[in-house]
């Protein structure tokens, strides 16, 4: 694989579509649509907090663990595997605390207070937490292969957690209270106006761009941070070797 | 694999019972919490009853954190870890010896709990059945995803910051399920209830596969 210091055609290409497309969103979201019935100018801040929350758990999320069991297989480990998901989590993280803190300003404008113990905010938080124990783990110093094995398990053992998670909460909330209204699913319901209906496709679509984008740099960042390690490990046993060779030389001559 | 178990949980049990790190400072931290949480709470019995349930598996979580690094630390000194990997003992068979360890530890902990919290809380057991499972179910799935995790952060500088971070997320819906499969026993309405110890079992049951799948894996280069 070739990789430059500079971003590729394709990659540069695509970050100009993901800006356009985020304007086009923020025009749509902020002047064409029509605030909500009951919801005021408050409606605008989903246009945001839906995408966001869409490419954090399902395509982040989803392609780390993808990108994990993949490297756990034998059959297609590689470092490629390894740092994808990496990059992926971190996209994740910084998106799954955007919605975190959009849904947040919106609730307490919405329904008057910043937190909730709704089944859908629980799980979201505890996935966020889970996420920031995966990152934590790659962090640890360790050779590469066990850095990598290690993160992919924890990875694939996180996501075995997010249905029992998800199960648990749900229960627990729809046993002492009803779920609460006005939550995104209201707006993806038929009777939603056109022109928000556009709006959020946009976004989505928007913000699957900027992933791609954000992935295909990270990515690329991390492969050259692991070039730069090999190139200093190189640089180091050259140097050791012109060293040990100068002092037999001197012996020599001695 | 069971046979390996069996010797490494002996092992395990034997190394505490002679430590007395358990007796002496485990179960005197879980009680301590108990007394903790009843200064923090108001002594107000009523309040302490009805939120019994839920502090008696904070507590337990709590203490279980303690007793998973224990099992792990009595395995940094002297490099028993090496001993361990080089010693010939099936993986699977490891995991299920610590596990087994720590879940036997566990449900003592819990007995010497449960106690206090009839004592100080002034809670009434009902539902015998159901709270044996519940205990049952949530010490294996505690014992089990606590030493996937306790072998992943082992070894490791930041161990005893990394571990809770790890864990405490994985183990909400135990403490969750735990915590209202109990009260719905204590209220005499246990049709309430099976539904969680039912997740339990789930849970316990991923984990505890899990354990046996990867932890020959992460043994090797922790």
């Amino acid at each position: 694989m070739t990789t430059t210091t500079r971003s590729s055609r394709p990659v540069q290409i695509l970050g100009w579509l993901s800006a356009i497309s985020l304007a086009l969103t923020a025009v749509m979201a902020l002047v064409i649509s029509p605030p909500d019935v009951n919801m005021g100018d408050s409606v605008r801040l989903l246009y945001l907090h839906v995408p966001t929350a869409w490419l954090a758990m399902y395509v982040s999320f989803g392609v780390t663990t993808l990108a994990s069991a993949l490297y756990l297989w034998k059959r297609t480990r590689s470092r490629f595997w390894d740092l994808t998901a990496g990059a992926s989590a971190e996209i994740g993280v910084l998106f799954l605390g955007l919605t975190l803190l959009i849904g947040s300003i919106w609730g307490r404008i919405t329904w008057g207070v910043w937190w909730t113990w709704d089944a859908r905010l629980t799980t979201t938080a505890v996935l966020f937490v889970l996420y920031l124990g995966y990152l934590a783990v790659r962090k640890v110093p360790a050779s590469p292969e066990v850095q990598a094995r290690r993160s992919a398990i924890v990875a694939v053992a996180a996501f075995l957690d997010v249905p029992i998670v998800h199960q648990s909460v749900e229960w627990w909330r729809t046993l002492h209270q009803p779920a609460t209204i006005g939550d995104e699913r209201r707006l993806l319901d038929p009777q939603i106006h056109g022109a928000m209906a556009w709006t959020l496709l946009l976004g989505v679509v928007a913000f699957t761009l900027l992933y791609c984008w954000l992935l295909a740099h990270r990515f690329r960042l991390a492969w050259l941070e692991d070039r730069l390690a090999d190139r200093h490990l190189e640089v180091a046993i050259e140097e050791r070797r012109a060293e040990a060779g100068l002092s037999e030389a001197a012996e020599v001559t001695s | 694999m069971w046979r390996d178990a069996a010797l490494v949980a002996g092992k395990d049990l034997r190394v505490e019972a002679r430590s007395r790190v358990g007796v002496n400072q485990v179960v005197p931290f879980a009680l301590l919490v108990l007394i903790v949480f009843a200064f923090a709470l108001d002594s107000d019995r009523g309040t302490l009853a009805s939120v019994g349930p839920g502090l008696f598996w904070v507590t337990v979580l709590f203490s279980g954190l303690l007793a998973i690094q224990r099992s792990f630390v009595i395995e940094a000194d002297d490099d028993a870890r090496d001993a361990l990997r080089l010693s010939g003992l099936d993986g699977a068979g490891i995991f299920l010896g610590k596990a087994g360890a720590v879940a036997a530890q566990l449900a003592v902990l819990e007995v010497v709990l449960a106690l206090g919290v009839v004592v100080l809380y002034n809670v009434h057991l009902h539902g015998a059945v159901m709270l044996l499972l519940t205990c049952l179910a949530a010490t294996v799935g505690l014992a089990a995803a606590g030493t996937v995790y306790g072998i992943i952060a082992a070894g490791l500088r930041v161990r005893d910051t990394l571990l809770p971070l790890l864990v405490l997320p994985v183990l909400a819906p135990v403490l969750l399920a735990a915590a209202r499969a109990c009260e719905a026993a204590l209220a005499g309405t246990p049709s309430e209830g099976w539904p969680w110890v039912r997740l339990l079992f789930v849970f316990a049951t991923i984990y505890v596969t899990f354990g046996v799948v990867a932890f020959g894996p992460l043994l090797e280069e922790a």
